[in-house]
């Protein structure tokens, strides 16, 4: 939604209480006294947001987990098991972007990753091994698109909002780091490297339960090589929501994964 | 405490909305629409539920939905020949239950006079027999009238998967405005549907309208809990567990939380039996069950 413009109606919201995060959040709009106190409990503080009461966040945490193992194809449901079970690693996350002189200006800028922001065609255009490249090349392979990441609807901050939002838009990013493939396999390897760099309690029980369905060779893998490896990496390397990919494209990946303190794939 | 004033939130403002004079200005749910946007909003709500819709009620209702359609079926006991209007049938719960019934009557009625045919001779029997088989609902018809396509659309999948194909038909139309001739049909159902109708007064006209004299109004829709203590459950559950179950089974919060917003916003049983009897209804009626949970009206053509 254009920040300038008049507030769309929500449909959730009385019409008139809906508003973009940019413009004043206790104006009022005439509405009758009495209902004000109430208004202020369903604000909408960003553009699909829906605010919820802990009881609801509790059991959509549960419904959210159990559906998410139930149907893998459910990507919903890992986003809202993320955002609802997010509290306490959220803010760390962003702290740690705050007092960091490149993550901070991430938070100020709010750069997304989205087809319509990404120039395609350079990017292909530049050289192999460079971030840029390997990114494009990641994408072919794996047919996917980062237009398909869910924006947040029940974080009830909209700072940290963005700050998971960023999380999701930059996991593919952390695919083509990691040198990994989207199958369930490659999945549970980056989600082993998240849940160790963010603490998020959505990838720790991705990553702890996501292997009950591989077969038992690829679990094999999976325990002696795979998972040492992202857990070390995942420990030694620096914040990997405090780097402007988006000025990066023409690092090489190497020089990339060095400077992060990744260590090489096996 | 925020989340006690959140949940004593649907009163206040159910008390502040009612006093609203029914101009222009319609709800939808507890936001304040026209009557073309309410129209429009609640066809995109059906639009995105269709398909998911039959789970849907089987998790919000724990599976008691069927017992209170199954409880209008015998209200209505119908016998075959009976032409049957199914409005805002969707899915076709209503028409389906209908047909079995329906046939079971019929078997019934053959059974019983194959009884009372006891020295006739195997030819004349299975003559007989050959001759009714072909008539197994007894010309009885249903048909099912929606406003939304997606709906009718999962409706008939669903007639052909479970194999009912005899005595039904699938209109596409809208409530206020039926696209039938006056005195068509025996009985007029809406099953979960007026409540999502934005002129009531002039669904219950077209009911009338359509109905032949001696036809029954049947309407079964979620209606007002007087018990406090069930009342202050029922909106918890509603309010907290419903969009919750609609974001995670179906993906969609927001048309669940149209769903509850809307019930308590549809006029409590006295007065639908009001606004009944407004549209030249006799004998109007209601029967609660669930405490009120869910209530039956029912009205003749006289």
């Amino acid at each position: 939604a254009d920040p300038s413009a008049a507030p769309v109606p929500h449909p959730l919201l009385p019409a008139g209480r809906a508003r973009p995060s940019h413009s004043e959040p206790w104006g009022r709009d005439g509405r009758r006294g009495e209902e004000e106190e109430e208004e202020e409990l369903w604000h909408q503080l960003y553009p699909g947001h829906i605010p919820t009461s802990p009881l609801q966040k509790a059991l959509l945490a549960t419904g959210s987990a159990v559906m998410a193992l139930c149907d893998p194809y459910r990507h919903d449901m890992v986003a809202v098991l993320g955002e609802t079970t997010g509290c306490l690693a959220l803010p760390n996350l962003r702290d740690k972007m705050k007092n960091h002189p490149e993550g901070y200006r991430i938070l100020q800028e709010r750069p997304r990753i989205r087809l319509s922001t990404l120039d395609m065609d350079r990017l292909q255009g530049l050289p192999d091994g460079t971030l840029g490249r390997e990114y494009v090349r990641f994408l072919e392979d794996n047919k996917v698109s980062p237009d398909t990441r869910m924006p947040p609807k029940f974080v009830d901050n909209e700072e940290l909002a963005y700050v998971i939002q960023r999380y999701r838009e930059v996991h593919d990013l952390m695919h083509t780091l990691l040198g990994m493939p989207t199958n369930m396999l490659g999945e549970v390897v980056v989600k082993w490297f998240e849940a160790v760099q963010t603490g998020l309690p959505m990838c720790v029980l991705g990553a702890a339960f996501g292997p009950v369905r591989l077969s038992t060779r690829k679990l094999q893998v999976l325990a002696t090589e795979l998972v040492p490896w992202a857990i070390r990496s995942g420990l030694n390397a620096s914040c990997v929501l405090n780097i402007y990919y988006e000025q990066r494209w023409e690092q090489p990946v190497e020089s990339l994964r060095e400077e992060l303190g990744i260590f090489p794939p096996p | 405490c925020r989340w006690r004033a959140l949940l004593a939130r649907p009163a206040a403002a159910l008390r502040a909305l009612r006093g609203l004079a029914a101009g222009p200005e319609m709800h939808f749910g507890f936001q304040s629409v026209t009557e073309e946007e309410r129209r429009e909003k609640i066809y995109q709500v059906f639009e995105s539920v269709a398909k998911k819709y039959d789970v849907m009620n089987d998790s919000m209702t724990l599976g008691i939905h069927r017992v209170w359609k199954d409880i209008l079926m015998h209200k209505m006991n119908p016998c075959p020949g009976t032409l049957l209007l199914d409005v805002a049938g969707g899915t076709g719960d209503i028409a389906f239950r209908f047909i079995n019934y329906v046939r079971s009557v019929r078997e019934r009625q053959l059974q019983r006079k194959l009884k009372h045919h006891q020295n006739l001779s195997w030819q004349e029997i299975l003559e007989n027999y050959q001759k009714d088989k072909f008539n197994s609902l007894g010309d009885s018809q249903v048909v099912v009238c929606d406003i939304n396509r997606e709906m009718l659309k999962v409706g008939k999948q669903k007639a052909q998967h479970l194999g009912y194909s005899e005595g039904l038909s699938w209109v596409l139309g809208n409530a206020e405005e039926l696209p039938f001739d006056d005195d068509m049909f025996d009985v007029y159902t809406i099953a979960f549907g007026i409540r999502n109708v934005t002129r009531i007064d002039l669904a219950l006209q077209e009911a009338y309208r359509v109905l032949k004299p001696g036809g029954r109004f049947l309407c079964l829709e979620f209606s007002h809990v007087s018990n406090p203590l069930l009342s202050r459950l029922y909106d918890l559950y509603s309010f907290q567990v419903i969009p919750v179950l609609g974001e995670v089974i179906a993906g969609d919060w927001k048309s669940y939380q149209y769903l509850v917003e809307s019930i308590r916003r549809f006029p409590p049983q006295e007065e639908l039996k009001a606004m009944i009897e407004d549209a030249g209804f006799f004998k109007v009626d209601y029967e609660n069950l669930n405490f009120g949970i869910v209530a039956i009206h029912s009205g003749f053509k006289l």
